[in-house]
């Protein structure tokens, strides 16, 4: 599903974000990615959307290999890959239900579709209600849902989470996570960067820890390992 | 691209325009003036080489002989100037009816001038009127037939006349009026196209986060990149309109004013009927390219997709 041979990323003021990353992730996993701010967790993630491209090494994506990605296939390898962040990121002029649909009229779904689609994720996301509210009149945790149900909608293989709960209060983070799990669960994979000591103890998942560009640490069903 | 598609590209367009208020107006209004000066240049040189054909017309070259040129000589002039490619008619007036003319010309009043002339006095001398086909050629004919009149050993010819100087006026002001116009209207068309290209730079700026999220979930480029197209085009083929608009007022006006104080006299204007099509077309394709340039600058600059 994903897999990393060797990946180096150095930006253009010379810094490495990451030196020598190898990894394998398969299809169906959750994985925790944890380590200090500024260990190379963003660029990890940054890396399997194809937000940016690896200076060295081999990455694959759902097949496609990221690093001689044509500019015109980015698109629909992106199609694949839902990402969700701890800032939402959510059009505060458009409901929750159009916020949704969006991400389905944009790589141009059918209206059908995206009539049948948008209310079933939102249910699942247990927004149904709220579906015609503006994000400024939800809550955090629900404006994080509409952000869930939106990388989700178009049924990507992957969900890539950068801190997810990092704005949340303990209680409404634990119910995005059972959200996640759930996710997980149908299939899709997960891979979340995250500093909640919390949860990576209680929820045991694959823990990968990067330290100053490089895997200090992969465990299966492993512990967050920070004392922060 | 789907119906669907393309409708929503066209909406979120025209919503641009709207969302950026007075810098669509700003953009609108410069196209609409360089627009408005090119199509009063392209009226302007419609109506010049309507004039010109009709002086054309009017121009002539005459050729007076010396009195007591024998016929054969006259003959063989007639041939010889007919024989010019560039001429198109000769007409040989002799002067009999050379005569006539002047009579009428003359009128009433001054019928009296010219009463007492018979055959036999006549002073007048035999002339040839002399067309060509394109008017830029009357001074070079005009120097071949007195090239003629140097060859022949008689020195049959007196005067060629065809109003030197003016006509070599009217080409050369109506070629100034069309390279400062030409000037004028590239210099400002550039102008109207930073500025569109400014606008659509702020629609851009702010529909940052909206690109972005569209980016995020995997929207083709070409799929961001139309409604910054629609909105170029659009503001183009609003100037362009407001423009059309304008010149269509203005010139039914001025048409409607000369056909009653200069309609008797020969300056008169083309009907619009007769160029709209292509004054109108040309000017609104040029807006909506001029559009369409400033927002392709635009996205090439600010939107990295």
């Amino acid at each position: 599903m994903i897999e990393m041979q060797d990946i180096w990323k150095t930006y253009t003021n010379g810094s490495h974000a990451l030196r020598g990353v190898n990894v394998l992730i398969d299809k169906d996993e959750f994985v925790y990615l944890v380590g200090p701010s500024g260990a190379g967790k963003s660029t990890f993630m940054k890396l399997i959307y194809r937000e940016e491209v690896p200076t060295k090494g081999q990455l694959f994506v759902n097949g496609f290999n990221i690093g001689k990605l044509k500019q015109r296939k980015i698109p629909y390898v992106r199609r694949n890959i839902g990402v969700i962040f701890q800032d939402f990121r959510l059009l505060p002029k458009l409901t929750a239900y159009e916020n949704v649909a969006f991400a389905m009229e944009v790589i141009e779904a059918p209206k059908k579709v995206i009539k049948r689609r948008v209310p079933e994720v939102l249910e699942l996301v247990g927004l149904k209600q709220k579906m015609n509210c503006l994000p400024s009149q939800l809550s955090g945790g629900e404006q994080q849902r509409v952000a869930i149900a939106r990388a989700i909608v178009n049924n990507p293989a992957v969900l890539v989470a950068d801190e997810p709960t990092g704005n949340l209060d303990p209680e409404t983070s634990w119910e995005i996570m059972k959200l996640l799990e759930e996710i997980n669960y149908r299939g899709t994979t997960i891979i979340m960067a995250t500093h909640n000591k919390d949860i990576v103890n209680r929820i045991r998942r694959r823990v990968i820890a990067i330290e100053e560009g490089m895997i200090v640490r992969d465990e299966v069903r492993g512990d967050y390992g920070y004392d922060t | 691209m789907t119906l669907n598609t393309i409708s929503r590209h066209l909406r979120e367009g025209s919503k641009s325009i709207v969302r950026n208020g007075w810098m669509s107006v700003a953009s609108i209004s410069s196209i609409v003036i360089s627009l408005f000066i090119l199509g009063v240049f392209i009226l302007l040189s419609f109506n010049l080489n309507h004039l010109m054909s009709q002086v054309d017309s009017k121009i002539t070259i005459s050729v007076y002989l010396k009195v007591g040129t024998s016929k054969e000589q006259v003959d063989l002039l007639e041939t010889d100037i007919g024989n010019m490619s560039e001429v198109s008619q000769v007409t040989l007036i002799p002067k009999a009816e050379g005569l006539k003319l002047l009579e009428k010309k003359l009128g009433d009043k001054g019928k009296d001038l010219v009463k007492g002339y018979t055959p036999e006095t006549n002073p007048l001398p035999d002339a040839f009127t002399i067309e060509v086909y394109k008017p830029e050629t009357v001074s070079m004919v005009a120097k071949k037939i007195q090239a003629l009149n140097e060859t022949n050993k008689d020195k049959p010819i007196d005067i060629v006349n065809y109003g030197q100087g003016h006509v070599e006026k009217l080409f050369k002001l109506t070629e100034m009026i069309r390279n400062f116009g030409l000037i004028l209207v590239v210099g400002l068309g550039f102008t109207a196209m930073f500025l569109i290209a400014n606008t659509i730079k702020i629609t851009i700026m702010a529909r940052q986060r909206e690109i972005s999220i569209m980016k995020m979930v995997g929207a083709t480029n070409s799929f961001i990149r139309w409604p910054f197209f629609v909105e170029g085009a659009l503001i183009g083929l609003i100037g362009s309109v407001v423009t059309i608009a304008i010149l269509f007022l203005a010139y039914n006006q001025l048409f409607a004013l000369t056909a009653d104080t200069m309609g008797i006299q020969f300056i008169d204007m083309l009907p619009l009927s007769n160029i709209w099509a292509f004054a109108f077309g040309s000017l609104m394709a040029l807006g909506i390219l001029i559009g369409v340039w400033g927002s392709t600058i635009s996205i090439r600059k600010f939107l990295k997709v």
